[in-house]
Parts: C-alpha cells; structure tokens; sequence
C-alpha cells in the first residue's frame, strides 16, 4: 500500500514527455494556423495611410497609437507629468517589483484562484480594469476635442461642454493661495498616511499578524505605496466626475 | 535504369550529408532527444518537458506566439527596408510606391503593421498568463523582469514603427505620444522643476528624443535608426536571456 503510494508520487513528479514530437508537434499547428489567419487579415484589411505629414494640420481629435491610449486617457485626470511619465514609471517599477513582494508560496506553476486570490484580483484591478478599459475607452468613446461620444455618435467638434471643474481647496471656501497650497498638500499627504494605515489593517485581517512579520516592512512599504498610488488613479477619476474637482493640491511647481 | 534506393542510400550516406544533418526521423528515444539537442534552433526547449505544460491551456501559446510576430516582422521589416527611405521628401511617396507598384508591397506592409499591433495583444496576454500560472515566483523572478523590459521594447518598437509612414497619423499620434516627454519632472520643459534644471524646447528629454524641438527629418531618422536597428537589437538580446532562463529554469510549470 505505502508503495504504491509511493510509486503514484514518484509517477507525478515526473510526467515529463519528449519535447520532439510531443511540444514541437503543437508549435508547429499553431505556428501554420496564426501565419494563415495573418495572411488572411493581411489580405483582407489593409494598414492605414492618411494625407502626407503636414505639421501645421492638427487633426481633431489627435490619438496617440492604441496601446496608448490608456495614458493619454489619464490625462483627463492627471497633469502629463504624472499621467504621461511617472505613473508609466511605476507601472514598470510595480511589475517588476511583483516577485520579491509577492511571498506566497503557493501557485507556483498552475492555476489556481483560491490559492492567491488576492494577488490576482489586485492585478485585475490593475492591468483588466484600469489599463485595458482607459484604453477601450480613449479608442472607441473620445472624440473631438477629447470629448466623450458614444461610438454611433456623429463626432460634433463644436460639440459645448461646460468648464465647470474647481479646485478643492477652492471648493472648501480657501481662498489665500497658501492656505489653498497647504491645505492640498496635507490632503495628499493624509490620502498615502491613512491609506497606508488602511491597508496595514487590511492586509493584517485577511492575512494575518503573521504574515505581515514574514511580509516585513520594506516589501510591505513598496507594495502599499504602489498600490496606493495606483488606486489614487480610480479616487481621482472619482472626485472629477462626480463632483467636477479639477486638483487636488495646487503648488506653484506642480498640481495633483 | 536508375535504382533510387541506392541513389537514395548513396546520398544520406554520403560524407557531405552526414555532415549537415547528424540523424534522421527515426522514431527511438534516443533520436527524439537528438532532435533537440542536436539542432541550433530545437534546443531553446529541453529535450523533455512536462505533460501538462505542453497543453496549450496551460500556455495560451502566446509567448511563442510573440515571439512568432516577432520574426514576422523582422522578415516583413527587412522587405520594406528595400522600397523605404527614412527622408520627409521620400518616405510618404515610398509608402504609395509600396502599395502600387511593388510586388506584394500592400501585402507585406499590411503584415508588418497587423504583426506589430498582435506582437502588442500577444505579449499583454503572455504577461497576463504568466501571472496566473504564478510563473514568476521563484526561481523565475529575474526573468519576469527581463519579460517586462521586453514588455516595454516591444511597445517603444511599435511606437517608432508609427512615425514611418510620414502621413498625418504618423506624425500627430507620435506628437500626442511624445509631448509627454516634455513634461517629465526636471528633464522635460514644461515638466515641474524644469527651471532649476535649464531644460528649455530645443534641450529637454522630449527634443533628445526628436533630435530638435519639433518632429522634423531629424526625428524621422531617428526613429528609423531607433525601430530598425537599435530597439530589435537590444530586444534581441534580452530575449536570448529570457529563453535560455526559461529552459535553465526548467520550461513550465513548477520549478525542478
């Protein structure tokens, strides 16, 4: 019995198969089935060219390649300087920085859900929900003047829209621009301080004490700032379009 | 009368045969891990692998894929090479030559551009399914970092492709792309804390990118020189350390 057991282990353990033909065999299918359907789209489809370069014809709207889109689409909501350069910095810092904060041992080289679910719904969040719908969004609902249109709506570029975006501090009654820079600052800063707070607790509740000893406390501070920073992005498209708030922290150098 | 079987016999026997091909299809074991290892292009896999990772729900073969649109483009790039010239007076007038007068010149720039923008989708797909297979944990951590350095090349190749066809979508879309360069904090002249730099329109990070302050010939070269030469050479690269750390890391699934 306990060899037998033991043997079923050992036959799981090594289930390896012969690269040639076994792995070689489905490359080479797939391989002759993508080179066919991209002859055929090649054929059918053919790749964009509009009039020649001209520099002093601003088209109307102006889109950046799709891939994109996603970061022109934050620039509703962020200055370029966040938007355009250092939120794509954390994007890339964030992903690289997945396999030395991600310490669970688990779901290592097969699906599973239960295992992890919240690593995994944390990069929903991030890559389905926020990169891929701001892309989906500035291709098919911007039109010009990067207005929203419904993709069955004619494009009207002299469609009015309303200015009607106010700072908060503004909208809280500060009028002194100091008082107006001081007071965003401190927003801002409380948002990372009780964020982080937030997210201590809730990483302690669902994990454990335990885990957050295991965690320690630079993997925890990396992963609390970027993902506090990445959901400042929903927050802050949250706060324009519900309640039309243009900046949080207005500073002569830069505004969030 | 010829007897082909001694033909054939004289030929495979031959020292000049044997030299180039060391073994033929036969199907023992030992060949099929001959046909791996004894081949320059074959031994990126390992002679065996293991069962469930050869499914291709495991894999999505979009790795493989990527790097299949990868090659794609690099065979279809080198066709357009021949008809193109990376000067504003020529370039859009070779994009038409392309299309109407050379032989299959629509088909393979139509490949090239649906190959880019798949290369784009299939590399997003690879990432998305190596994180749910947890194939970045270790011993794999170093190569996801390679992976999304390529993650960023394969999008920055795409980027310079655009500005080539020297029409309207071409310009304006790498402008919007670009501006955001200017606005990078310090480096950028519209970005915070630009002043105490000195970056200025002709001498910030947006016009080290054009080679002046605006999209002009310079840029145009630049991007030539950057999408054709510059970025698939770095890529390339990287992607032969992604691939032998995946086969030293045993291919899929759990780590060895």
């Amino acid at each position: 019995m306990a060899e037998a057991e033991e043997r079923s282990r050992t036959i799981v353990v090594d289930d390896k198969i012969h690269t040639w033909p076994h792995l070689v065999r489905g490359e080479f299918l797939v391989t002759i089935f993508v080179m066919v359907a991209m002859t055929l789209w090649s054929l059918l489809v053919d790749a964009p060219l509009e009039e020649p370069a001209n520099p002093a014809r601003t088209p109307n709207p102006s889109k950046a390649p799709w891939y994109f889109l996603g970061l022109q689409e934050m620039l509703v909501y962020f200055d370029p300087w966040y938007a355009g350069v250092v939120l794509p910095t954390f994007i890339i810092i964030g992903l690289m920085v997945i396999p030395f904060i991600d310490i669970n041992a688990k779901g290592n080289g097969y699906y599973t859900f239960k295992e992890r679910k919240w690593e995994i719904m944390t990069f929903y969040i991030g890559f389905h929900i926020l990169w891929v719908v701001t892309i989906i969004i500035g291709t098919f609902f911007r039109g010009p003047g990067w207005n929203l249109f419904w993709p069955w709506q004619r494009w009207d570029p002299h469609k009015v829209v309303a200015l009607t975006n106010v700072d908060l501090p503004y909208l809280v009654g500060l009028r002194d621009y100091w008082a107006q820079a001081g007071f965003g600052l401190f927003l801002v800063l409380f948002y990372y301080v009780f964020s982080t707070w937030l997210f201590y607790k809730w990483v302690v509740w669902i994990k454990g004490k335990e885990f957050m000893i295991r965690w320690g406390a630079v993997r925890f501070a990396i992963t609390s700032f970027l993902f506090i920073t990445m959901i400042g992005l929903p927050v802050k498209m949250f706060l324009r379009l519900v309640f039309n708030i243009k900046y949080i922290m207005v500073t002569p150098w830069l505004n969030i | 009368m010829i007897n082909l079987e001694q033909l054939k016999k004289d030929i495979v026997e031959s020292q000049v045969w044997k030299s180039i091909f060391r073994h033929g299809y036969e199907d023992t074991p030992r060949n099929r891990v001959l046909m791996v290892t004894g081949n320059v292009w074959m031994h990126l896999h390992p002679a065996k692998v293991r069962k469930h990772a050869v499914r291709m729900r495991f894999t999505w073969c979009m790795g493989g894929l990527t790097f299949l649109m990868f090659l794609l483009t690099v065979v279809t790039g080198i066709y357009l090479m021949f008809y193109y010239r990376p000067v504003p007076q020529y370039a859009y007038a070779d994009m038409k030559y392309l299309e109407f007068d050379m032989p299959f010149g629509m088909l393979m720039r139509n490949m090239h551009r649906w190959a880019a923008h798949a290369m784009v989708i299939f590399v997003w797909l690879h990432m998305f399914r190596v994180f749910l297979t947890g194939s970045y944990k270790p011993p794999r951590e170093f190569n996801w970092i390679v992976g999304v350095l390529l993650l960023v090349l394969t999008l920055l190749l795409s980027f310079t492709g655009y500005l080539l066809p020297w029409d309207q979508l071409a310009i304006w879309a790498v402008t919007v792309g670009s501006n955001m360069a200017r606005a990078t904090p310090l480096l950028g002249h519209e970005g915070p804390f630009a002043e105490f730099v000195g970056a200025n329109p002709i001498y910030d990070a947006r016009a080290f990118l054009f080679g002046g302050g605006d999209i002009g010939p310079h840029t145009l070269l630049r991007f030539y020189i950057l999408h054709c030469i510059f970025i698939p050479l770095v890529a390339s690269l990287l992607m032969a350390v992604h691939f032998w750390r995946i086969r030293r890391d045993g291919f899929s699934g759990p780590p060895l």
